[in-house]
């Protein structure tokens, strides 16, 4: 299918989907992938110091 | 803003406005090194992963994969006991099918806007398009020309008959009964379907050009074969499937909340539950928007200090003036020079 | 070449008509200091701002992606690899989109940014994520394959229960085609275009307790006579301060 066309995918996401079950929520592994990624990417980007630009401030 | 100095100063909704130091920021360069660098990021994911695109499903797949599921199927549409037959508003008006929550029952009020007869529409008017077949004909004008009490008769004991049918290779085997005319009807839906006569029959309505699917959606959305599919794809509503993508693609992460208060009392078992989610989901959104305006919630974020992390700099500064000069408080600043 | 000459003001007697009213509306509301500022307060340090910029360049991805698709027409992508390879860039421009859409609103709301008079610009933040979420949601049901099949048949119980089924057809393939690529975008470009003119007009949220750096913290309130080279800052702009002041 997809993977036949010349700009097919480098890492086929195509196959059977993983999924996982904490009592109630139940979530496909990529979902949670995405919303650990948008987790780690706030705590950085509150923890990484911002570069001052050029100018002075005082 | 004079009108605002009257009221109490509330840190949640009021500020003191800045008249500080200031310091060089260039904008549209910032606007334009994040669309570069989108354009990276999504060029790199677009590479490496794709985008998935399963096959849809037409009549004539699932009638292939699974006739004995197709024709249980279409006997529901003939005698009008199928999902979409007895769904009420906007396809119909069978009573009491509507949701509601006590007396708001808003698709009742709007009425059928997209009516759908599914004998006449998915399995009568389809098989009266195929040429040539006298037999299949015969069989539509007999039932056709019956009393109702007769029709029932048959399509009873064809969903009985049916129930115990078999697939022989493809072709439908439904052990014998006193079903009449049905018995032809199903079986040549059910070939007419396999051939894809019934996709054109159901997606054309009678047109050269049409963009509207409504009526073979909604046939095949009433079988098993689609929802078996998505079951095991984990985009089942009771799967949280909304947010879920086919494969290991990540989907619709978004819809979380969504998705979650189907999986909760009373609406995991209940028959509005759509209209009860809908309405938890239009009061929160507003709620959302409205958020200002809010006590306490307003307040939650003062109260969990985030924002010291995210202007440290600012409080540290904040600090080393009030070390410097610890009268200043109410002082007036001191231009440099 | 050049442009001709701006003819001057007009008299008196015109200024109440309705395109000087308007012309002076706009300048007041967006001088162009303060539409294209070239400095921001020196309380901005932190990644946690540049959230809102990814968004919407994300979105210029989307926009852009979706325009190549809608160059060569709906079935183009399920045909053609460089089609495949532009449905792709669409997929993944939206996820980043969003991503970094909810992350801005996260950041808006641990800072309460709707705070001094921009409780307008969170709300219209808010809606543009929910418009967001309705284009998004057109857009799986404009796919044409097995992904749009369920989701629209599964989506028109929630739309039906509303009665929104009545005139909105989740199952009618050309109306959320036309929804998704007509509608909606124009609908997602206006409010977040509303979005960023009110976050220029407005300006950045200020912390919590400003300390003296602030308008009425030691001074009379307007901010006159308290720091060298401020203007008064009834909108609550960023101040375009030339020398600051001693910390």
């Amino acid at each position: 299918m997809m993977h036949s066309l010349l700009l097919g995918s480098l890492i086929d996401l195509g196959g059977t989907g993983h999924y996982i079950h904490w009592g109630f929520i139940q979530l496909s592994v990529a979902n949670l992938v995405v919303i650990i990624a948008m987790i780690v990417v706030f705590a950085l980007a509150i923890i990484i110091p911002f570069p001052r630009h050029g100018g002075k401030d005082k | 803003m004079s009108a605002m100095r009257k009221r109490r100063f509330n840190p949640d909704r009021d500020v003191k406005e800045w008249s500080g130091p200031s310091i060089p920021y260039d904008i549209l360069k910032e606007a334009f090194v994040a669309l570069v660098a989108v354009g990276c990021l999504v060029l790199l994911l677009a590479v490496v992963f794709s985008s998935p695109d399963e096959h849809a499903v037409t009549l004539k797949t699932w009638s292939t994969a699974d006739p004995v599921d197709f024709a249980q199927t279409a006997i529901t549409q003939l005698d009008g006991t199928s999902p979409v037959a007895t769904y009420g508003p906007p396809y119909n008006s069978t009573p009491g099918a509507a949701q509601h929550i006590g007396f708001f029952e808003p698709a009742q009020w709007l009425g059928t806007h997209q009516a759908v007869d599914t004998a006449k529409d998915f399995v009568l008017g389809p098989l009266q398009t195929l040429p040539g077949d006298a037999a299949v004909h015969q069989a539509v004008s007999e039932y056709e020309a019956a009393s109702s009490a007769q029709r029932q008769a048959w399509t009873s004991a064809y969903e009985k008959a049916v129930a115990d049918a078999k697939d022989v290779n493809g072709t439908l085997q439904v052990p014998p009964g006193p079903y009449g005319p049905v018995g032809t009807i199903i079986a040549r839906l059910t070939s007419m379907a396999q051939s894809g006569a019934l996709d054109g029959a159901l997606s054309g309505q009678g047109q050269f050009y049409n963009t509207n699917y409504t009526k073979p959606l909604l046939f095949i959305a009433s079988g098993n074969y689609l929802a078996d599919l998505a079951g095991h794809q984990h985009l089942q509503g009771d799967q949280w499937g909304m947010m879920n993508e086919t494969g290991n693609y990540p989907g619709q992460a978004w819809l979380w909340l969504y998705t979650m208060w189907y999986q909760v009392a009373p609406m995991n078992s209940s028959s509005n539950a759509d209209l009860e989610v809908w309405g938890i989901m239009m009061v929160l959104t507003l709620v959302l928007i409205f958020l200002p305006f809010i006590p306490i919630l307003r307040s939650v974020p003062r109260w969990s200090r985030v924002y010291r992390l995210i202007w440290r700099d600012h409080y540290r500064r904040l600090a080393q003036s009030r070390v410097a000069r610890p009268q200043s408080v109410s002082a007036t600043v001191e231009p440099t020079s | 070449m050049t442009a001709p000459p701006v003819p001057r003001h007009g008299r008196a007697s015109e200024s109440a008509q309705w395109t000087a009213r308007a012309r002076r509306a706009a300048e007041s509301a967006f001088p162009p200091e303060r539409l294209l500022p070239d400095r921001q307060p020196a309380y901005l340090g932190s990644w946690v701002y540049v959230f809102g910029v990814i968004s919407v360049v994300s979105l210029v991805w989307v926009i852009t992606t979706g325009c190549v698709l809608a160059l060569f027409g709906p079935t183009w992508w399920h045909t053609s690899s460089v089609g495949l390879f532009f449905n792709s860039m669409h997929l993944w421009s939206v996820e980043v989109f969003f991503f970094f859409m909810v992350l801005h609103l996260w950041g808006k709301f641990f800072m309460a940014a709707w705070r001094g008079k921009r409780r307008l610009t969170w709300a219209t933040g808010v809606i543009s994520f929910v418009v967001s979420i309705a284009a998004a949601f057109t857009g799986y049901l404009s796919q044409q394959n097995f992904d749009s099949q369920w989701i629209s048949t599964q989506a028109k119980d929630g739309i039906n229960a509303t009665g929104a089924g009545a005139f909105w057809n989740v199952l009618n393939f050309g109306q959320m085609l036309m929804w998704h690529i007509v509608l909606l975008p124009i609908g997602v470009a206006a409010i977040v275009g509303l979005h960023i003119l009110l976050v220029r007009r407005r300006g950045i949220v200020p912390p919590f307790e400003v300390g003296d750096h602030a308008d009425g913290a030691g001074g009379d309130g307007d901010g006159s006579g308290d720091v060298v080279g401020t203007t008064t800052l009834e909108v609550g702009t960023a101040p375009t301060v030339e020398r600051g002041v001693s910390a």
